[in-house]
């Protein structure tokens, strides 16, 4: 056996290029089926835990996977909004609490995700260094935002404007980085947390600018009475917010009618959540409430039936390679001819031909499944990009 | 001594059939088989080392009727009686010179393969002059060193009958001679019978016996 081992190996390790490509195809095969399952799995774990930790959403009425995708991951699907006031409504229905969230822009191509030091409690995300954001126009990031832009406290960060062509529209803000998150292998690592007030700002909703009661430049100042100053366009708008200018900053019309994407709701207990959500069914509230946890399982069940075809489809190109292989296994055997020829000459049985090329594949099919393994291994690294990439 | 007495083989789905009444090879003699391609020279070879056994009659070597021993039987008569030789040496291409020579003691459990096959491998590459080679892959050998390589793997058993397809078939003129010497060397040094078929008449002056397959037998 040992030495038929040694025949085999050394006929595997000698026809080097041929070998690695039959053990990465092979691998790849058994990796395949399996490294979906464990992806499909562990996505299933990780996107239904999010959504078991988050009892109740509040937002506008329409799709409910966008509104829960949007509340739980920051994708910025295109929601209708809600208002402040619904926050003050609902805050003042006594039946539990409600965390803002408004997510709506980017920078450098992650989501701004405004919201308040509740979320931070939460979640229980805690500060690796610096401090939760005091002031408009600081932010938070997460972790994997720190890594990847290579940011800490201290550094600044630019919002991406929605749109170049638009002279009117949203400015970028600069925004001083006061903290970043401990790891936590969620969404909340690909974040940049702001105050609500500081996204407004980003949406031209409140701004600042130099002090306009001593100006009397006709090209800044167009018109000027007892109660009002009007400026043009000339009048230089602060794209940063620090402690010179903060107290310029400064918000027009009515707060309450200020945009939310949703409303995280945390309900005092279970009767609380089965009452307040008779309010909605009542049409006490116009919004909808949702039940994460329902939504997310409903987006998995679609997931599982995607996943059957996968397996059916791995079956049956399993069973093709399996094929393939018995076909290069016998056409290999008919290319050795002249050694098996010259094996039999010298004395070796068939039984001994048979079992030097039995260890070949067992050390093909072996080194195969090693290469799946670790695949497999390798695939829980990349299940949170595999989760934001495909999965949401 | 080897007799075949009265043989008839055919090979399955050929027109090809050897037919012959009876030949003979003395022990320790040199014999040519000479003769037209396809007229069964190889199979004869095949024959006397039991890797084909006839249809009809004997293949007696000392003896023993070959062609009645099991396939167990044959393999350990081939593997301690015969060396083969050929044309294109057969060297197997993913193992390295010491391999190939040890080829025979890797792929029969009769033989252990152990220090002292090792020394005698060593030895007779040594004999041959290829002991610097023996780390090699055949395809870095030249041709002449390839047929030393078959040659060395041929002896190490110590055989008692050495069969040679066309030994120097691919050699030029003075590695032909070269390893013939060595052949005839190794005969007459350990009493052994050597069997030859070739198509170089140059060479046929060596040799004790010719055997000419054009007049021996029936060809159909």
């Amino acid at each position: 056996m040992r030495q038929s081992f040694y025949l085999a190996y050394k006929y595997i390790t000698f026809h080097k290029i041929r070998s690695i490509v039959l053990i990465f195809s092979i691998g790849i095969i058994i990796y395949l089926p399996n490294g979906l399952k464990k992806l499909i799995n562990e996505s299933e774990a990780q996107m239904l835990a999010r959504a078991k930790a988050t009892p109740l959403i509040i937002g506008a009425k329409g799709s409910s996977t966008d509104l829960v995708i949007n509340t739980l991951y920051f994708q910025q699907e295109k929601t209708e909004g809600i208002s402040m006031k619904t926050l003050n409504d609902v805050n003042a229905s006594e039946f539990g609490y409600a965390i803002p969230v408004l997510s709506m822009f980017t920078a450098r191509g992650f989501p701004i995700v405004g919201t308040d030091p509740d979320y931070f409690d939460f979640r229980n995300l805690s500060l690796a260094s610096g401090r939760l954001m005091s002031f408009v126009g600081e932010c938070v990031v997460g972790s994997a935002v720190a890594d990847k832009l290579n940011i800490g406290v201290g550094d600044s960060l630019v919002s991406s404007p929605e749109n170049f062509f638009d002279l009117a529209g949203v400015y970028p803000l600069k925004m001083n980085v006061a903290g970043v998150l401990d790891p936590t292998d969620s969404p909340d690592d690909q974040a940049i947390f702001v105050d609500i007030k500081t996204n407004w700002v980003i949406m031209g909703l409140g701004h600042g600018h130099e002090d306009l009661t001593n100006n009397y430049d006709p090209s800044i100042v167009l018109q000027r009475d007892s109660s009002t100053v009007k400026a043009g366009a000339k009048l230089y708008i602060y794209n940063t917010i620090n402690g010179e200018n903060m107290d310029s900053f400064h918000f027009h019309g009515d707060m309450n009618s200020y945009p939310l994407s949703s409303l995280i709701f945390i309900p005092k207990d279970h009767k609380s959540a089965t009452i307040f959500r008779g309010r909605f069914e009542s049409g006490e509230f116009t919004q909808q409430i949702i039940v994460p946890e329902y939504v997310v399982n409903n987006l998995l069940q679609s997931i599982f039936r995607i996943k059957q075809i996968f397996n059916t489809v791995f079956v049956l190109v399993g069973l093709a390679t399996m094929l393939i292989l018995a076909l290069i296994v016998t056409l290999s055997i008919r290319l050795r001819k002249d050694e098996i020829y010259t094996m039999f000459t010298i004395g070796s049985s068939r039984l001994k031909v048979f079992e030097i090329i039995s260890f070949e594949l067992i050390i093909l099919i072996g080194s195969s499944s090693i290469f799946a393994v670790l695949l497999y291994l390798l695939t829980g690294f990349f299940v949170e990009d595999f989760i934001q990439n495909f999965i949401i | 001594m080897i007799t075949l007495k009265n043989i008839s083989f055919q090979y399955q789905n050929s027109d090809f059939h050897l037919e012959f009444s009876e030949l003979a090879f003395q022990s320790g003699s040199k014999t040519a088989v000479i003769g037209p391609s396809g007229f069964g020279k190889t199979t004869l070879l095949n024959l006397i080392s039991g890797i084909y056994t006839p249809q009809k009659g004997s293949v007696a070597v000392n003896g023993k009727i070959v062609n009645r021993m099991s396939d167990s039987e044959r393999r350990t008569f081939r593997l301690t009686n015969i060396g083969f030789i050929f044309q294109d040496f057969k060297l197997l291409d993913y193992l390295r010179v010491v391999d190939n020579i040890l080829l025979s003691f890797r792929i029969n459990k009769a033989m252990t393969l152990n220090k002292s096959i090792r020394m005698r491998a060593e030895e007779i590459a040594s004999l041959l002059g290829i002991e610097d080679k023996l780390n090699k892959y055949p395809n870095k050998l030249s041709q002449g060193e390839r047929q030393r390589v078959a040659i060395c793997r041929a002896l190490l058993n110590d055989p008692s009958i050495i069969l040679a397809d066309e030994p120097t078939g691919n050699l030029d003129p003075e590695n032909k001679h070269k390893i013939m010497h060595i052949l005839f060397d190794y005969v007459k040094d350990r009493g052994s019978s050597l069997i030859t078929v070739t198509h170089d008449h140059e060479l046929l002056q060596g040799f004790d016996h010719i055997v000419d397959f054009k007049e021996l037998y029936t060809y159909s």
